[in-house]
Protein backbone atom coordinates (compact mmCIF):
# COMPACT_ATOMS: atom_id res chain seq x y z
CA UNK A 1 0.00 0.00 0.00
CA UNK A 2 3.16 2.07 0.13
CA UNK A 3 2.45 5.59 -1.48
CA UNK A 4 5.20 5.29 -4.31
CA UNK A 5 3.34 2.34 -5.80
CA UNK A 6 -0.30 4.60 -5.20
CA UNK A 7 1.74 7.35 -7.41
CA UNK A 8 2.78 5.37 -10.04
CA UNK A 9 -0.25 3.45 -10.61
CA UNK A 10 -2.63 6.61 -10.99
CA UNK A 11 0.31 7.88 -13.35
CA UNK A 12 -0.07 4.63 -15.39
CA UNK A 13 -3.82 4.69 -15.19
CA UNK A 14 -3.62 7.87 -16.58
CA UNK A 15 -1.29 6.98 -19.66
CA UNK A 16 -3.30 3.67 -20.48
CA UNK A 17 -6.77 6.00 -20.14
CA UNK A 18 -5.42 8.26 -22.87
CA UNK A 19 -4.41 5.42 -24.90
CA UNK A 20 -7.18 4.14 -25.08
CA UNK A 21 -8.62 6.84 -26.05
CA UNK A 22 -5.71 8.23 -28.09
CA UNK A 23 -8.27 10.49 -30.38
CA UNK A 24 -8.70 12.80 -27.82
CA UNK A 25 -4.96 13.47 -27.73
CA UNK A 26 -4.49 14.33 -31.45
CA UNK A 27 -7.62 17.53 -31.12
CA UNK A 28 -5.11 20.06 -29.00
CA UNK A 29 -2.12 19.22 -31.14
CA UNK A 30 -4.36 19.70 -34.12
CA UNK A 31 -5.28 23.10 -32.80
CA UNK A 32 -1.85 23.94 -32.14
CA UNK A 33 -0.73 23.53 -35.80
CA UNK A 34 -4.17 25.54 -37.27
CA UNK A 35 -3.44 28.39 -35.01
CA UNK A 36 0.12 28.79 -35.61
CA UNK A 37 -0.54 28.44 -39.32
CA UNK A 38 -3.69 30.95 -39.68
CA UNK A 39 -0.50 33.47 -38.83
CA UNK A 40 1.49 33.39 -41.63
CA UNK A 41 -1.94 33.08 -43.91
CA UNK A 42 -3.09 36.11 -42.12
CA UNK A 43 -0.19 38.23 -41.82
CA UNK A 44 0.92 38.04 -45.67
CA UNK A 45 4.14 38.10 -47.21
CA UNK A 46 6.34 39.45 -44.20
CA UNK A 47 8.73 37.05 -43.23
CA UNK A 48 10.67 39.70 -41.18
CA UNK A 49 7.63 40.35 -39.07
CA UNK A 50 6.61 36.88 -38.94
CA UNK A 51 10.25 35.93 -37.87
CA UNK A 52 9.71 38.73 -35.06
CA UNK A 53 6.11 37.20 -33.71
CA UNK A 54 6.72 33.91 -33.72
CA UNK A 55 7.82 33.07 -29.95
CA UNK A 56 4.65 35.10 -29.36
CA UNK A 57 2.89 33.12 -31.73
CA UNK A 58 3.74 29.59 -30.66
CA UNK A 59 3.63 30.45 -26.82
CA UNK A 60 -0.13 32.04 -27.37
CA UNK A 61 -1.02 29.09 -29.50
CA UNK A 62 0.57 26.62 -26.70
CA UNK A 63 -1.31 28.53 -23.95
CA UNK A 64 -5.04 28.17 -25.76
CA UNK A 65 -4.35 24.71 -26.89
CA UNK A 66 -3.36 23.83 -23.12
CA UNK A 67 -6.76 24.90 -21.88
CA UNK A 68 -8.20 22.11 -24.27
CA UNK A 69 -6.80 19.43 -23.07
CA UNK A 70 -7.50 21.08 -19.53
CA UNK A 71 -11.17 19.49 -18.14
CA UNK A 72 -9.91 15.96 -18.76
CA UNK A 73 -7.83 16.48 -16.01
CA UNK A 74 -10.49 15.73 -13.67
CA UNK A 75 -14.08 15.75 -15.27
CA UNK A 76 -14.35 12.70 -16.84
CA UNK A 77 -13.35 10.69 -13.28
CA UNK A 78 -15.58 12.73 -11.29
CA UNK A 79 -18.74 11.99 -13.64
CA UNK A 80 -17.72 8.45 -13.33
CA UNK A 81 -17.31 8.56 -9.75
CA UNK A 82 -13.26 7.62 -9.56
CA UNK A 83 -12.47 10.88 -8.13
CA UNK A 84 -14.27 9.71 -4.96
CA UNK A 85 -12.11 6.71 -4.96
CA UNK A 86 -9.00 8.80 -5.61
CA UNK A 87 -9.75 10.97 -2.28
CA UNK A 88 -10.85 7.93 -0.07
CA UNK A 89 -7.69 6.65 0.23
CA UNK A 90 -5.42 7.07 2.73
CA UNK A 91 -2.70 8.97 1.06
CA UNK A 92 -2.28 12.70 0.86
CA UNK A 93 -4.99 13.53 -1.97
CA UNK A 94 -2.31 16.26 -2.77
CA UNK A 95 0.38 13.69 -3.81
CA UNK A 96 -2.02 11.93 -5.74
CA UNK A 97 -3.30 14.86 -7.88
CA UNK A 98 0.25 15.71 -8.45
CA UNK A 99 0.33 12.42 -10.70
CA UNK A 100 -2.53 13.16 -12.50
CA UNK A 101 -1.03 16.70 -13.42
CA UNK A 102 2.43 14.57 -14.78
CA UNK A 103 0.36 12.34 -16.17
CA UNK A 104 -1.63 15.29 -17.74
CA UNK A 105 1.89 16.67 -18.31
CA UNK A 106 3.27 13.97 -20.57
CA UNK A 107 0.04 14.01 -22.74
CA UNK A 108 -0.53 17.09 -23.53
CA UNK A 109 2.74 19.06 -23.12
CA UNK A 110 5.54 16.64 -24.44
CA UNK A 111 3.78 16.24 -28.08
CA UNK A 112 3.16 20.02 -28.06
CA UNK A 113 7.05 19.97 -27.21
CA UNK A 114 7.97 17.78 -30.08
CA UNK A 115 5.67 19.41 -32.50
CA UNK A 116 7.58 23.27 -32.13
CA UNK A 117 11.06 22.84 -33.80
CA UNK A 118 8.91 21.96 -36.55
CA UNK A 119 6.51 25.05 -36.37
CA UNK A 120 9.57 27.69 -35.54
CA UNK A 121 11.40 26.38 -38.84
CA UNK A 122 8.19 27.02 -40.69
CA UNK A 123 7.73 30.68 -39.35
CA UNK A 124 11.42 30.82 -39.55
CA UNK A 125 12.96 31.06 -36.43
CA UNK A 126 16.86 31.47 -36.01
CA UNK A 127 17.68 27.65 -34.16
CA UNK A 128 19.26 29.07 -31.64
CA UNK A 129 16.67 31.68 -30.49
CA UNK A 130 14.36 28.57 -31.09
CA UNK A 131 16.20 26.33 -28.29
CA UNK A 132 15.68 29.04 -26.14
CA UNK A 133 12.09 29.41 -26.92
CA UNK A 134 11.85 25.05 -26.83
CA UNK A 135 13.54 26.07 -22.85
CA UNK A 136 10.62 28.54 -22.20
CA UNK A 137 8.46 25.81 -23.14
CA UNK A 138 9.45 23.27 -21.06
CA UNK A 139 10.17 25.25 -17.81
CA UNK A 140 6.46 26.93 -18.79
CA UNK A 141 4.19 23.93 -19.55
CA UNK A 142 3.96 21.81 -16.64
CA UNK A 143 3.08 25.43 -15.12
CA UNK A 144 0.19 25.50 -17.04
CA UNK A 145 -1.51 21.70 -15.74
CA UNK A 146 -0.07 23.16 -12.29
CA UNK A 147 -2.28 26.29 -12.08
CA UNK A 148 -4.84 24.53 -14.33
CA UNK A 149 -5.73 22.01 -12.29
CA UNK A 150 -6.94 24.03 -9.39
CA UNK A 151 -9.37 25.93 -11.75
CA UNK A 152 -10.45 22.47 -13.38
CA UNK A 153 -11.09 21.35 -9.65
CA UNK A 154 -12.80 24.14 -8.70
CA UNK A 155 -15.51 24.49 -11.69
CA UNK A 156 -15.98 20.62 -11.63
CA UNK A 157 -19.60 21.61 -10.34
CA UNK A 158 -20.83 23.30 -12.66
CA UNK A 159 -22.07 21.46 -15.67
CA UNK A 160 -20.39 23.83 -18.28
CA UNK A 161 -17.00 25.19 -16.99
CA UNK A 162 -15.54 25.50 -20.23
CA UNK A 163 -15.33 29.18 -21.05
CA UNK A 164 -15.18 30.34 -16.84
CA UNK A 165 -12.18 27.81 -17.00
CA UNK A 166 -10.40 29.72 -19.71
CA UNK A 167 -11.21 33.19 -17.61
CA UNK A 168 -9.74 32.08 -14.24
CA UNK A 169 -7.01 30.51 -15.97
CA UNK A 170 -5.40 32.68 -18.47
CA UNK A 171 -4.99 35.78 -16.29
CA UNK A 172 -3.04 33.43 -13.94
CA UNK A 173 -0.24 32.58 -16.86
CA UNK A 174 0.26 36.11 -17.35
CA UNK A 175 3.44 36.04 -15.58
CA UNK A 176 4.57 33.01 -17.16
CA UNK A 177 4.15 34.24 -20.47
CA UNK A 178 5.88 37.95 -19.69
CA UNK A 179 9.19 35.83 -18.95
CA UNK A 180 9.10 33.78 -21.32
CA UNK A 181 8.27 36.20 -23.90
CA UNK A 182 11.09 38.50 -22.98
CA UNK A 183 13.75 35.89 -22.51
CA UNK A 184 13.01 34.83 -26.11
CA UNK A 185 13.50 38.33 -26.78
CA UNK A 186 16.65 38.71 -25.25
CA UNK A 187 17.66 36.16 -27.23
CA UNK A 188 17.00 37.84 -30.00
CA UNK A 189 18.50 41.00 -29.14
CA UNK A 190 21.92 38.82 -28.19
CA UNK A 191 21.16 39.91 -24.33
CA UNK A 192 21.84 37.32 -21.30
CA UNK A 193 18.95 35.70 -20.72
CA UNK A 194 19.76 33.66 -17.61
CA UNK A 195 17.81 36.23 -15.10
CA UNK A 196 14.15 35.23 -17.17
CA UNK A 197 15.03 31.67 -17.15
CA UNK A 198 15.36 31.81 -13.50
CA UNK A 199 12.59 33.55 -12.91
CA UNK A 200 10.50 30.62 -14.89
CA UNK A 201 12.08 28.17 -12.99
CA UNK A 202 10.82 29.76 -9.50
CA UNK A 203 7.47 30.08 -10.44
CA UNK A 204 7.48 26.34 -11.72
CA UNK A 205 9.32 25.39 -8.63
CA UNK A 206 6.77 27.69 -6.86
CA UNK A 207 3.53 26.15 -8.39
CA UNK A 208 5.27 22.86 -8.43
CA UNK A 209 4.75 22.97 -4.35
CA UNK A 210 1.83 24.99 -3.71
CA UNK A 211 -0.71 24.03 -6.43
CA UNK A 212 -0.81 20.12 -5.69
CA UNK A 213 -2.32 20.73 -2.61
CA UNK A 214 -4.98 23.57 -3.08
CA UNK A 215 -6.21 21.69 -6.00
CA UNK A 216 -6.61 18.89 -3.27
CA UNK A 217 -8.52 21.35 -1.53
CA UNK A 218 -11.20 22.37 -4.07
CA UNK A 219 -11.35 18.88 -5.55
CA UNK A 220 -12.33 17.45 -1.57
CA UNK A 221 -15.17 21.46 -1.71
CA UNK A 222 -16.37 20.01 -4.81
CA UNK A 223 -17.31 16.54 -3.91
CA UNK A 224 -18.36 17.91 -0.72
CA UNK A 225 -21.91 19.35 -2.93
CA UNK B 1 -10.64 -10.29 16.89
CA UNK B 2 -10.30 -6.41 16.90
CA UNK B 3 -13.97 -5.16 17.40
CA UNK B 4 -14.86 -2.07 15.47
CA UNK B 5 -16.97 0.90 16.25
CA UNK B 6 -18.79 3.46 14.24
CA UNK B 7 -20.81 6.14 15.93
CA UNK B 8 -22.84 9.44 14.97
CA UNK B 9 -23.48 12.02 17.60
CA UNK B 10 -25.98 14.64 16.43
CA UNK B 11 -25.79 14.41 12.94
CA UNK B 12 -27.59 17.03 11.12
CA UNK B 13 -27.62 17.84 7.23
CA UNK B 14 -29.15 20.62 5.63
CA UNK B 15 -29.31 21.31 1.80
CA UNK B 16 -30.90 24.02 0.38
CA UNK B 17 -32.16 25.27 3.71
CA UNK B 18 -34.27 22.01 4.16
CA UNK B 19 -33.72 19.79 7.23
CA UNK B 20 -33.41 16.13 5.90
CA UNK B 21 -32.29 15.15 9.37
CA UNK B 22 -31.32 16.50 12.50
CA UNK B 23 -30.14 14.60 16.00
CA UNK B 24 -29.15 11.64 14.36
CA UNK B 25 -27.59 9.03 16.94
CA UNK B 26 -26.37 5.71 16.11
CA UNK B 27 -23.97 3.09 17.51
CA UNK B 28 -22.92 0.55 15.06
CA UNK B 29 -19.98 -2.08 15.68
CA UNK B 30 -18.25 -4.69 14.23
CA UNK B 31 -20.79 -7.35 12.47
CA UNK B 32 -23.62 -5.47 12.09
CA UNK B 33 -25.80 -4.44 8.83
CA UNK B 34 -27.32 -0.62 9.15
CA UNK B 35 -30.30 -0.91 6.82
CA UNK B 36 -30.75 2.85 6.22
CA UNK B 37 -34.41 3.34 4.93
CA UNK B 38 -36.64 6.49 3.89
CA UNK B 39 -38.50 7.27 1.06
CA UNK B 40 -37.09 9.29 -1.73
CA UNK B 41 -35.44 12.66 -0.64
CA UNK B 42 -35.42 11.66 2.40
CA UNK B 43 -31.11 12.42 2.59
CA UNK B 44 -29.79 8.73 2.10
CA UNK B 45 -27.34 9.41 0.31
CA UNK B 46 -26.72 12.86 1.54
CA UNK B 47 -26.49 10.51 5.02
CA UNK B 48 -23.69 8.12 3.06
CA UNK B 49 -21.87 10.33 2.20
CA UNK B 50 -21.45 12.19 5.51
CA UNK B 51 -20.42 8.33 6.75
CA UNK B 52 -17.76 8.71 3.94
CA UNK B 53 -16.32 11.90 5.30
CA UNK B 54 -17.34 12.83 1.69
CA UNK B 55 -19.49 15.57 2.95
CA UNK B 56 -19.23 17.76 6.37
CA UNK B 57 -22.40 17.07 8.14
CA UNK B 58 -23.66 20.61 8.97
CA UNK B 59 -23.79 19.67 13.03
CA UNK B 60 -22.99 16.85 15.17
CA UNK B 61 -19.81 14.18 14.46
CA UNK B 62 -18.43 11.02 13.47
CA UNK B 63 -16.09 8.90 15.94
CA UNK B 64 -14.55 5.69 14.17
CA UNK B 65 -13.15 3.80 17.07
CA UNK B 66 -13.77 6.42 19.26
CA UNK B 67 -11.76 8.94 17.18
CA UNK B 68 -13.46 11.56 15.47
CA UNK B 69 -12.88 11.13 12.15
CA UNK B 70 -12.02 14.84 11.22
CA UNK B 71 -8.93 13.61 13.14
CA UNK B 72 -8.30 10.67 11.63
CA UNK B 73 -8.77 12.20 8.22
CA UNK B 74 -6.78 10.26 5.78
CA UNK B 75 -6.46 7.14 7.68
CA UNK B 76 -10.33 6.51 7.83
CA UNK B 77 -9.72 5.50 5.05
CA UNK B 78 -8.17 2.63 5.01
CA UNK B 79 -11.06 1.22 7.01
CA UNK B 80 -13.88 2.59 4.25
CA UNK B 81 -14.96 1.28 1.13
CA UNK B 82 -17.50 3.61 -0.53
CA UNK B 83 -19.94 2.21 -3.82
CA UNK B 84 -22.25 5.68 -4.70
CA UNK B 85 -24.47 6.05 -7.91
CA UNK B 86 -21.93 5.62 -9.94
CA UNK B 87 -19.36 2.70 -10.04
CA UNK B 88 -16.22 4.08 -10.09
CA UNK B 89 -15.14 2.24 -12.94
CA UNK B 90 -13.29 3.20 -15.93
CA UNK B 91 -15.62 2.39 -19.45
CA UNK B 92 -12.03 2.41 -21.66
CA UNK B 93 -10.28 -0.18 -18.88
CA UNK B 94 -10.64 -3.86 -18.69
CA UNK B 95 -12.24 -5.38 -15.92
CA UNK B 96 -8.53 -6.42 -14.37
CA UNK B 97 -7.56 -3.35 -14.75
CA UNK B 98 -9.69 -1.18 -13.35
CA UNK B 99 -9.44 -3.60 -10.03
CA UNK B 100 -5.32 -3.30 -10.47
CA UNK B 101 -5.67 0.55 -10.01
CA UNK B 102 -8.03 -0.19 -7.13
CA UNK B 103 -5.61 -2.80 -5.09
CA UNK B 104 -2.75 0.20 -5.93
CA UNK B 105 -3.72 2.33 -3.70
CA UNK B 106 -5.23 0.48 -0.89
CA UNK B 107 -4.71 -2.55 1.14
CA UNK B 108 -4.36 -6.02 -0.75
CA UNK B 109 -6.99 -8.63 -0.05
CA UNK B 110 -8.04 -11.81 -2.29
CA UNK B 111 -6.59 -11.51 -5.71
CA UNK B 112 -8.34 -10.52 -9.05
CA UNK B 113 -8.99 -13.46 -10.26
CA UNK B 114 -10.34 -14.85 -6.70
CA UNK B 115 -12.99 -11.55 -6.71
CA UNK B 116 -13.56 -11.65 -10.28
CA UNK B 117 -14.92 -15.45 -9.22
CA UNK B 118 -16.79 -14.64 -6.47
CA UNK B 119 -19.10 -12.29 -8.36
CA UNK B 120 -19.45 -14.78 -10.79
CA UNK B 121 -17.44 -12.81 -13.64
CA UNK B 122 -14.63 -14.60 -14.24
CA UNK B 123 -13.99 -14.92 -17.92
CA UNK B 124 -14.19 -10.92 -17.77
CA UNK B 125 -11.16 -10.37 -17.00
CA UNK B 126 -9.96 -8.63 -19.99
CA UNK B 127 -13.13 -7.19 -21.16
CA UNK B 128 -13.43 -3.36 -21.67
CA UNK B 129 -15.65 -1.99 -18.40
CA UNK B 130 -18.15 -0.04 -21.97
CA UNK B 131 -19.06 -3.80 -23.11
CA UNK B 132 -20.07 -5.19 -19.34
CA UNK B 133 -23.99 -4.49 -19.19
CA UNK B 134 -25.25 -2.61 -16.02
CA UNK B 135 -25.43 -5.20 -13.59
CA UNK B 136 -22.05 -6.55 -14.60
CA UNK B 137 -20.84 -3.50 -14.09
CA UNK B 138 -22.10 -3.33 -10.77
CA UNK B 139 -20.84 -6.76 -9.57
CA UNK B 140 -17.17 -5.54 -11.03
CA UNK B 141 -17.98 -2.50 -8.69
CA UNK B 142 -18.31 -5.05 -5.66
CA UNK B 143 -15.43 -7.06 -6.81
CA UNK B 144 -13.01 -4.30 -5.27
CA UNK B 145 -14.60 -4.35 -2.07
CA UNK B 146 -13.24 -8.00 -2.15
CA UNK B 147 -9.86 -7.39 -3.57
CA UNK B 148 -9.27 -4.74 -1.07
CA UNK B 149 -9.00 -5.17 2.31
CA UNK B 150 -11.94 -3.02 4.15
CA UNK B 151 -14.01 -3.19 7.20
CA UNK B 152 -16.50 -0.70 6.63
CA UNK B 153 -18.12 -0.79 3.54
CA UNK B 154 -20.50 1.87 2.62
CA UNK B 155 -23.25 0.81 -0.25
CA UNK B 156 -25.26 3.43 -1.99
CA UNK B 157 -28.42 0.76 -3.23
CA UNK B 158 -25.86 -2.05 -4.23
CA UNK B 159 -28.85 -3.60 -5.92
CA UNK B 160 -29.40 -1.27 -8.50
CA UNK B 161 -29.85 -3.05 -12.27
CA UNK B 162 -28.70 -6.63 -10.54
CA UNK B 163 -30.91 -9.90 -11.38
CA UNK B 164 -32.27 -11.98 -8.59
CA UNK B 165 -29.35 -14.27 -8.52
CA UNK B 166 -27.15 -11.60 -8.35
CA UNK B 167 -28.90 -10.21 -5.49
CA UNK B 168 -28.50 -13.28 -3.72
CA UNK B 169 -24.99 -13.40 -4.18
CA UNK B 170 -24.57 -10.00 -3.32
CA UNK B 171 -26.55 -10.54 0.22
CA UNK B 172 -24.21 -13.35 0.28
CA UNK B 173 -21.39 -11.98 -0.06
CA UNK B 174 -22.56 -8.97 2.71
CA UNK B 175 -23.20 -11.27 5.03
CA UNK B 176 -19.91 -13.16 5.33
CA UNK B 177 -18.03 -10.03 5.46
CA UNK B 178 -20.00 -8.89 8.52
CA UNK B 179 -19.36 -12.48 9.67
CA UNK B 180 -16.00 -11.93 9.85
CA UNK B 181 -16.46 -8.78 12.03
CA UNK B 182 -16.93 -6.34 9.38
CA UNK B 183 -19.65 -3.58 9.21
CA UNK B 184 -22.12 -2.69 6.35
CA UNK B 185 -23.73 0.22 5.81
CA UNK B 186 -26.43 0.34 2.87
CA UNK B 187 -29.84 1.32 1.43
CA UNK B 188 -32.00 -0.46 -0.78
CA UNK B 189 -35.58 -0.54 -1.87
CA UNK B 190 -35.64 -4.20 -1.99
CA UNK B 191 -36.70 -6.30 0.80
CA UNK B 192 -33.86 -7.84 1.76
CA UNK B 193 -32.89 -11.61 3.27
CA UNK B 194 -30.35 -10.68 5.65
CA UNK B 195 -30.22 -13.11 9.18
CA UNK B 196 -32.06 -10.41 11.63
CA UNK B 197 -30.05 -10.51 14.37
CA UNK B 198 -27.56 -8.99 12.04
CA UNK B 199 -29.71 -6.19 11.28
CA UNK B 200 -29.83 -2.60 12.11
CA UNK B 201 -32.47 -0.44 10.70
CA UNK B 202 -32.67 3.07 10.76
CA UNK B 203 -35.91 5.38 9.17
CA UNK B 204 -35.11 8.98 7.77
CA UNK B 205 -38.33 10.73 8.24
CA UNK B 206 -39.20 14.13 6.48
Amino acid sequence: MSLFKAFKAVIQRDLLLAYRNRADLINPLAFFVIVVTLFPLALGAEPLLLKRIAPAIIWVAALLASLLSMESLFRSDFEDGSLELMVMTPHPLSLLVLAKIIAHWLLSSVPLLLMTPFIATMLGMDSDVMLILLLTLLLGMPVLSLIGAIAVALTLGLRKGGALLAVLVLPLYVPMLIFASSAVDAAMSGLPIGGHLFMLAAILCLTLTLTPWSTAVALKMSLSE
Amino acid sequence: MKTFLLEARQLTCIRDNRTLFSGLNFQLHGGHILLIEGVNGAGKTSLLRILTGLRQPDEGELFWNTESIENLAASFYQDVAYIGHNNGLKETLTAKENLKYAKALAVRALSIDESLQKVHLDGYQDTLVRYLSAGQQRRLALARLLCTHKTLWILDEPFTSLDKASIQLVEQLITSHVKKGGIVIMTSHHETLFPAELVQKLELRR
